[in-house]
């Protein structure tokens, strides 16, 4: 148990100092880059709990996929750290209010977990025991049983965000724009392609 | 304090045992695999290849060792100097640390975590930041147009690779490689998914920035992509990495569609599972390099089109197609 409690320690106070710089660094670049280093030990704290499926999705989906297209993009931008820290005490009041409301809201979570211990008992209740049954099929039996419904509502809404962008995205074709046709190079033929030409010395064409 | 030794002071000392035979076995692995491109590409052109320093140039690996270890290091005056030094860790430590799950015969695994396809897929979906923070550190035209380039192509064609392991896993019922490789004892995947074989090959040459996918150190284009900055050890580190990962691709096609550890013939189970292993690994790094030699540089156009309008749609509805005829046919594995 004590080599358990040391890696949580470290996991945890590392995702907590990285979270801190992702705010505090003063590269963009770097926020994002402490902001992969948080992820990658967030999932940490999630292979020690026994919920290796969760962890490896967040690595594959957060570190893979969506911090590469954060960190895309705050490399594109050519952001002016001058101009940005003008700007900061005017926005210092609503940043402020959503941060205690975070705070609050996490105080209550966590409030009623110690205030009364059979509400956590009854949250953690469905999960069969790890030793049973590995959290990737347990995950699954839920999933595609008793929550069906709204895994299938979670699809849809994607697939409208996703139907959104595209149509953002869409421009009207140009028509002067030449686009290539790839069946037509392949359907070319020799008679079409080649010409023979008898070329006079010293003449050319 | 005794029992705080035996608890966790041996496991660890095993573990720590373990994890370095495979490391120097895969890294002299890995420097055998870069000579056999080299003569393969050689032979294809009716060159000799490197033949100068060893019998036939097998030394010829060691050699690029000594030189680039040897070599000055350069850090561009206007690069992100820890960002910069970190890029070519960051892909030799993802590489290499795939392998921790890799089953190369039956038992014979470091790590036999029951998520170990997830592992891989994650692993090799982070080689990306290697590319990205060395582009962007390195502070210059051509790496950065690169690393852009890279983010690209890695993240369309993980897409399809994604699919392709959901068949195969699917059909195995497991995410574990081990059983993946055992629910092959009937058939070889690559018979039944054989377009799947074909999509995660290609994939696999565009997700490791082989030719003909290897826009992104294009040298006609980019110079040298992201690597241009680079010298010494930390170049000879995106090589090594790069390399590994090669042949991270080529041991995964090996277990999810040839069988892994497992003989082609029932009769010849006497040879160990670990030869087949290799044999086969080695067998698909060779039409890796075949394809290295043979085909040219595809357009980034050509390359997102058949990421995108061709792989995404097909895998799409081969994941449909197997989980029907495994529905339909009662096939599906552990009920």
């Amino acid at each position: 148990m004590i080599a358990t409690a040391i890696a949580f320690y470290v996991f945890a106070s590392i995702t907590i100092a990285a979270g801190f710089m992702v705010i505090a660094s003063r590269n963009p670049v770097h926020s994002v880059l402490f902001l992969i280093l948080a992820f990658f030990n967030a999932a940490a704290l999630f292979v020690l709990m026994g919920a290796e499926f969760l962890a490896l999705i967040l690595v594959i989906v957060y570190v893979g996929a969506v911090a590469v297209l954060f960190l895309f993009v705050v490399m594109m931008l050519d952001v002016d750290f001058a101009e940005m820290r003008e700007g900061i005490l005017q926005y210092m009041p609503v940043g402020a209010l959503v941060g205690i409301m975070l705070l609050i809201e996490l105080g209550l979570v966590l409030g009623a977990w110690v205030i009364s211990p059979e509400a956590g008992a009854s949250m953690a209740a469905p999960m069969p025991d790890i030793g049973q049954v590995e959290n990737t099929r347990a995950l699954g039996r839920l999933i595609y049983t008793q929550y069906a419904y709204l895994f299938q509502t979670a699809g849809l809404i994607l697939l409208v965000a996703m139907i959104g962008a595209i149509v953002l995205t869409l421009r009207p074709k140009n028509p002067r724009l030449k686009r290539q046709v790839i069946a037509d190079q392949v359907g070319r033929t020799r008679a079409e392609a080649v010409e023979m030409r008898d070329v006079e010395p010293g003449q050319g064409l | 304090m005794a029992d705080f030794i035996t608890t966790y002071g041996i496991p660890l000392a095993i573990i720590i045992g373990q994890s370095l035979a495979l490391l120097i076995s895969l890294l002299l692995f890995t420097a055998y695999v870069l000579l056999a491109d080299r003569k393969i590409w050689a032979a294809v052109q009716m060159r000799r290849g490197p033949n100068v320093v060893g019998p036939f140039g097998l030394f010829q690996s060691f050699a690029d060792l000594l030189k680039f270890v040897f070599k000055e290091m350069v850090i561009p005056s206007g690069a992100n100097k820890g960002v910069f030094l970190l890029a070519p860790l960051v892909t030799v430590t993802l590489s290499l640390s795939a392998f921790a799950v890799i089953p190369l015969d039956a038992r014979m695994v470091l790590s036999d975590i029951n998520v170990g396809v997830l592992y891989i897929f994650a692993i090799s979906s982070l080689g990306v930041y290697g590319v990205i923070m060395a582009g962007w550190a390195s502070n210059s035209k051509y790496p950065f147009l690169s690393a852009l380039r890279s983010a690209a192509q890695m993240v369309s064609y993980e897409v399809s690779i994604g699919f392709v392991i959901v068949t195969v896993l699917m059909t195995a019922g497991s995410l574990n490689l081990s059983d993946i490789v055992n629910a092959q004892k009937t058939v070889w995947f690559f018979i039944p998914h054989f377009p799947m074989f074909v999509i995660f090959f290609i994939s696999a040459l565009a997700e490791t920035n082989r030719p003909p996918f290897d826009l992104v150190e294009a040298e006609s284009e980019l110079v040298a992509g992201f690597m241009v900055e680079y010298a010494s050890t930390p170049y000879m580190m995106f090589m090594l990495g790069e390399y590994v990962a090669i042949i991270l691709m080529c041991a995964m096609t090996t277990i999810l569609f040839l069988g892994g550890w497992l003989p082609p013939f029932e009769f010849l189970s006497f040879i160990p599972g670990i030869i087949w292993f290799l044999l086969k690994v080695a067998a698909v790094f060779f039409m890796f390099a075949m394809v290295k030699a043979f085909v040219p540089r595809y357009r980034y156009d050509q390359l997102m089109r058949l990421g995108w309008k061709v792989f995404l749609p097909f895998s799409l509805f081969w994941v449909v197609l197997t989980a029907g005829v495994l529905v339909g046919f009662g096939w599906v594995p552990h009920g």
